[in-house]
């Protein structure tokens, strides 16, 4: 809530506005029945054919400025609510651009998309609802109820009755049947759960002939949610009816009692046809108002969504300048842990290394051992949770964020290529690279020959997450991109595993022989791809339990070896 | 589809048939809340016409109109509530018979259809597309009803009092129907305008989310913000417009129906001053203006509901209209395999301009162990889909225990079969329902001994429930391997006589893989088994080695002789399993 106020703080004028008209109109509404009794009580009355012509021309210029307050108002509430949302998703986006990656982990990025599409869209609905009709309902509702009481007294107690009794009946309804049809949803969740089922695991399903089996469960699923579709929907059929019955009612009363006080001279006919008019008022505006509320708080719970990914706090602040160096190795981890946020079990215990500078570091280990961990603790994704990593001779902790990463380049694991062009990707290595440079990547990163095949080459555009490219060519350009920028330390978590081995190997040569002799780590599955590495890390479960070079370790690691009699010649691990 | 664009009409009457009595009722309903609703503004009328003045109230008059109004208040009040029900029952059932037919489909297809369907268009069909329709379809349907009811009994009621001042209403009430038209044709362009770029946005928001790591890693975000703020801007600018001349309608067409009122008025009070119509018919008029034009906008909003609905039911229909998988012959026989299988010169494509499989010739006597190996696309999984009957064969035979696979149920011949893929599905609901899935009567011993020996006992222990714990559709917090185990001891309990597996490629902790060698060096005893293998150990000690590329088997044989012939597999080995750092 305070978030949406402060979004339209910069719209404040318009969003009081709105409403504000949306009143007045309400207001030339509510003068229409008085205008009527007029007609028929002076009018009729005294054959004044003037008068009669003189109100119905009141009654088109009340329609009138009905429309333009109605009009302003509707173009205020769209710009309030729309420019609301806008400013709200800018800020989700500025603020989820800036959330590290322990927080994306936590929250996920389907849900962060839902947060910036469905529910903010939600938000705006419900807002440009809320300033059009939710200072409208209530006034003319209690409005009708006042002008009744200006007509007559005694008959407007039948508003002080009904309007209540009517209140009962929308919001009780509402909330007996709010909570079923969450139960509702919950079933068709679990229809729709069946499903996926049986879709995803259809081979299964088959392989084991259990189809007749998957029917009957599918339809007991469903038996559920249609028993409880029709107890619901029995419920809230009584909407209508009881409204209406109790509006009826109130008409009755109405001429009941207005039939007393003509009999008595204190009323009019045509004030009878006003008070009527009035009720009928109340009725639709209550309807009306039970519909926003159910918007209304549809767009609240978004909001709530929203606010939580807003207010979900940064976990690591950079400082605006770099700190001088203290030395001159290029990675040194001291009794490194880390341990992920939720996470019960440290992911990487007690890590020691160093890595000096124009080295070859492997990183070697079976999935979940930590090795993209520790390599992610270099460009600083993740704070370390104790112990020192050192990046170019000063804690990670002390680089300005972007010279950090601009002196460490990681290839990730999932090679993502944005919408563009070959050109337009590579260049976020580095703005103001030459063509030459960018060949000059694509050619150490082995994909030189592919691009140059493309009828557009480096133009050749890339859709969305580049799935008009293999997944080969893929990572092949995530390399380049990566190699453009020249950094001092490249990183490459498993980042050549859709290569073929000649490609891989060729790809390995020349990141030997770039000019600049960056030190890079290369974190692989593969002993075969790590042995020319002048240090190999081998870490298991979490812990590092040796580093040397191949030779050294085939002599003292027990895990290493094991990794690489599994992939090689000597002995299997079956029996 | 070939069919013309009426056809749904008759099979939509069909879904509803079974339901004529709550049709019926519900049309009942309609037409007789509807008149009951109607009359009350004349009641209203007749009580106010007994009320001339001071002193000259009719009392009886108006008690007579109050009771009239009271009755058709309590027969509009059931009527209505009936209506409601009766459609409820329609839409609700006539989802579930829909879904229940979509979902025997689902059971029926051939898996062609849905390996070439991505499943959540199936889904969405389903369950979306039968909604939209059940809702579009039966509420629009009512809502035309009612609407043309309301229609045409406020003109007669209106005719019968004055044919005059119905004729304003008349002629003047489709200004608002235009002007309403006039605003939707307008706004329509701006809403097609916002939609394009708000789809614009969310591709970008999705890239940039999904590939946030690189962005970060690249320092990209302010760049990233500046592409965002343009879209961003645009999107405001698009929306305003939209927003707001689409929320014209109401206002405009309101003011229109405020004229035509005015303009009853006027002539109404002309004509009561004369004496041609009474106070209190003038008041039925008013209230009918009021009340004329609403049905009017509500029909034009179901029109496209209708069309919404058909388009969402056709879908639905496309769906269940697909050929079904070709059904087991009548006199298909049940299976009961030795192991003993032949494949003979067997083609198959699955499209059929790129041949895949051709003249592929294997036997495989009981008990042996078949490794498949080859590089990616080589055709490994569709050997395993022709063994299954996931698919059938275009060309050639294969042969279980000497009898053609097309001459069996389909049925028994898969419970020949154990099958453990490296996409390990696993159901919604209890470890126990998991195991037991191919074998619902086992007992606990049997499911636990199952565990056992696929080394899953142990870990299963160790969770919250033991054997009762749920999982989540996707195995929820279970690591790969042990989701894998689970799929293991699920064949275990059925101990078919022949094994089809598929090694996992993506490496698991070491430990786990250790156990699913186990695991599955246990089941394959005695067993004839096919395994599309990775590890080399498998590999070395299968019976046979089938090397496939490009949907041929170039070479057989075990793991020595094929070596020796320094072929394709002893160029895959050697990459695959040896430095060859040059």
């Amino acid at each position: 809530m305070r978030d949406l106020y402060t979004h339209l703080k910069g719209h404040r004028l318009v969003s009081v506005l709105a409403p504000l008209f949306k009143m007045l109109e309400a207001l030339f509404d509510l003068f229409v029945p008085l205008v009527v009794a007029d007609i028929v009580n002076t009018g009729i009355r005294d054959q004044d054919t003037a008068y009669i012509l003189s109100r119905c021309g009141l009654l088109v210029a009340l329609a009138l400025i009905g429309l333009t307050c109605s009009v302003v108002a509707q173009y205020f509430a769209a710009r309030a609510s729309v420019c609301c949302a806008s400013s709200l998703r800018r800020a989700l986006f500025a603020h989820i651009q800036a959330l590290g990656f322990s927080e994306v982990d936590t929250i996920g990025g389907s849900t962060l998309i839902t947060r910036m599409s469905s529910d903010i869209n939600q938000v705006q609905n419900g807002l440009n609802m809320f300033l059009r009709l939710f200072l409208r309902s209530p006034f003319i509702v209690f409005g009708a109820a006042i002008m009744a009481f200006s007509l007559d007294r005694t008959v407007a107690t039948v508003f002080l009755l009904a309007i209540p009794v009517l209140f009962v009946i929308v919001f009780g309804l509402m909330a007996i049947t709010a909570p079923l049809y969450r139960k509702v949803q919950t079933r068709l969740d679990s229809v729709l759960g069946a499903t996926r089922e049986n879709l995803s695991g259809v081979r299964v399903v088959r392989a084991f002939a259990r189809e007749t089996e998957e029917q009957q469960r599918f339809t007991n699923f469903h038996t559920a949610l249609t028993r409880l579709q029709l107890f619901v929907g029995r419920i809230s059929a009584l909407m209508n009816p009881l409204t209406y019955v109790v509006v009826n009612l109130a008409f009755i009363a109405i001429l009941t009692l207005g039939a007393r006080q003509v009999q008595g001279g204190w009323l009019l006919d045509g004030d009878v046809i006003a008070l009527v008019n009035y009720m009928s008022q109340v009725l639709i505006e209550l309807v009306k108002l039970a519909n926003t509320v159910i918007l209304i708080s549809r767009a609240l719970a978004s909001m709530n969504r929203v606010s939580s990914v807003l207010h979900t706090p940064l976990s690591m602040t950079f400082p605006s300048a770099t700190a001088p160096a203290q030395n001159s190795a290029a990675v040194v981890f001291d009794d490194v842990c880390l341990t992920y946020h939720g996470a019960g079990d440290e992911s990487l215990s007690h890590i020691s290394f160093t890595a000096q500078s124009g080295q070859t570091i492997g990183v070697i280990g079976s999935t979940g051992s930590g090795k993209s961990s520790l390599v992610h603790l270099i460009p600083r994704f993740y704070d370390a949770t104790s112990g020192t990593v050192s990046v170019l001779g000063r804690p990670a902790a002390q680089w300005e964020k972007g010279e950090l990463r601009k002196k460490v380049a990681v290839v990730l694991q999932k090679a993502q290529l944005f919408s563009g062009t070959i050109r337009s990707n590579l260049l976020w290595g580095d703005e103001t690279a030459t063509d030459a440079q960018l060949w000059d990547a694509l050619e150490a990163a082995q994909g030189a020959a592919f691009v140059r095949e493309k009828p557009l080459g480096l133009d050749e555009p890339v859709e969305q997450g580049g799935r008009n490219f293999s997944g080969g060519q893929r990572q092949r350009l995530t390399i380049a991109r990566a190699l453009v920028g020249k950094p001092d330390i490249l990183i490459l978590d498993d980042s050549a595993s859709a290569l073929d081995f000649a490609t891989d190997a060729a790809l390995r040569k020349s990141l030997r022989e770039l000019s600049w002799h960056p030190t890079v780590f290369l974190v692989s599955q593969r002993t075969a791809s790590l042995r020319k590495a002048d240090k190999i890390l081998v870490l298991d479960d979490g812990q590092l339990v040796g580093q040397g070079t191949h030779t050294e370790l085939l002599d003292s690691c027990p895990v290493y070896r094991e990794i690489y009699e599994s992939q090689f010649e000597k002995g299997g691990d079956a029996q | 589809m070939k069919k013309a664009p009426s056809m749904p009409i008759g099979r939509v009457l069909g879904l509803v048939r079974p339901y004529w009595f709550y049709v019926a009722a519900s049309l009942l309903g309609a037409a007789i809340s509807v008149a009951a609703q109607l009359l009350v503004p004349i009641l209203c009328g007749n009580a106010i016409d007994a009320m001339l003045g001071k002193g000259q109230v009719d009392f009886a008059l108006v008690a007579q109109a109050c009771l009239a109004i009271a009755i058709s208040t309590a027969v509009t009040a059931v009527a209505q509530w009936v209506l409601a029900a009766c459609n409820n029952r329609i839409a609700f059932r006539v989802s579930k018979d829909l879904r229940t037919k979509a979902m025997a489909k689902i059971q029926r297809l051939p898996l062609s259809y849905l390996d070439s369907h991505p499943s959540g268009d199936l889904v969405s069909r389903i369950i979306t597309d039968v909604d939209t329709f059940s809702d579009g379809l039966l509420m629009g349907f009512t809502q035309f009803f009612s609407g043309v009811l309301t229609i045409g009994g406020t003109l007669i009621l209106m005719a019968v009092i004055h044919l005059g001042i119905t004729a304003v209403v008349v002629v003047l009430t489709p200004l608002s129907l235009f002007a309403a038209g006039f605003i939707t044709k307008r706004t329509y362009r701006y809403f097609q305008a916002q939609t394009a770029i708000r789809g614009q946005q969310t591709a970008m928001v999705e890239e940039q989310i999904q590939g946030q790591r690189v962005v970060q890693a690249f320092g990209h975000e302010e760049k990233s913000m500046e592409a965002f703020d343009k879209v961003n801007d645009a999107l405001q600018n698009a929306s305003i417009k939209a927003v707001f001349f689409s929320s014209l309608t109401n206002p405009v067409t309101r003011f229109v129906n405020s004229v035509v009122y005015a303009a009853v008025g006027l002539t109404g009070a002309l004509l009561a001053m004369g004496g041609g119509i009474s106070v209190g018919q003038l008041s039925v008029f008013l209230s009918y203006a009021n009340q004329y034009a609403k049905p009017f906008n509500e029909i034009s909003g179901v029109v496209t509901e209708l069309q919404n609905a058909m388009a969402c039911i056709q879908r639905i229909f496309d769906l269940l209209d697909e050929p079904d998988q070709i059904p087991d012959a009548p006199d298909a026989a049940v299976l009961n395999s030795d192991g003993h299988v032949t494949i003979s010169d067997v083609s198959f494509s699955y499209t059929p301009n790129r041949p895949l499989l051709q003249g592929l010739n294997l036997d495989v006597q009981p008990g042996q162990r078949v490794a498949i190996v080859g590089p990616t696309g080589c055709g490994k999984t569709t050997l395993i889909n022709l063994l299954m009957r996931f698919y059938d064969v275009d060309g050639g035979s294969i042969l279980v225990a000497g009898r053609d696979v097309r001459k069996l149920t389909r049925a028994s011949l898969r419970r020949n079969y154990g099958m453990v893929l490296q996409d390990t599905w696993l159901r919604a609901g209890t470890i126990r329902e998991n195991i037991c899935y191919g074998n619902p009567a086992a007992t606990d011993a049997e499911m636990i001994a199952a565990a056992k020996a696929a080394h899953a006992h142990s870990f299963i222990r160790r969770l919250p429930q033991g054997y009762d714990t749920v999982i989540a559709e996707d195995g929820g917090s279970l690591s790969q391997g042990q989701k894998q185990l689970l799929c293991i001891a699920r064949v275990m309990l059925c101990l078919p006589p022949m094994l089809i597996l598929d090694e996992a490629t993506s490496s698991i902790d070491t430990r786990t893989e250790v156990k699913i060698q186990a695991a599955f060096a246990s089941m394959m005893r005695g067993r004839t088994s096919f395994i599309v293998a990775h590890r080399l150990s498998t590999i070395r000690e299968a019976d046979v080695i089938l090397v496939m590329r490009d949907g041929q088997i170039i070479e057989q044989g075990d793991h020595k002789t094929l070596l020796a012939r320094k072929g394709f597999y002893a160029m895959l080995y050697d990459s695959q399993f040896d430095t060859g750092d040059t």
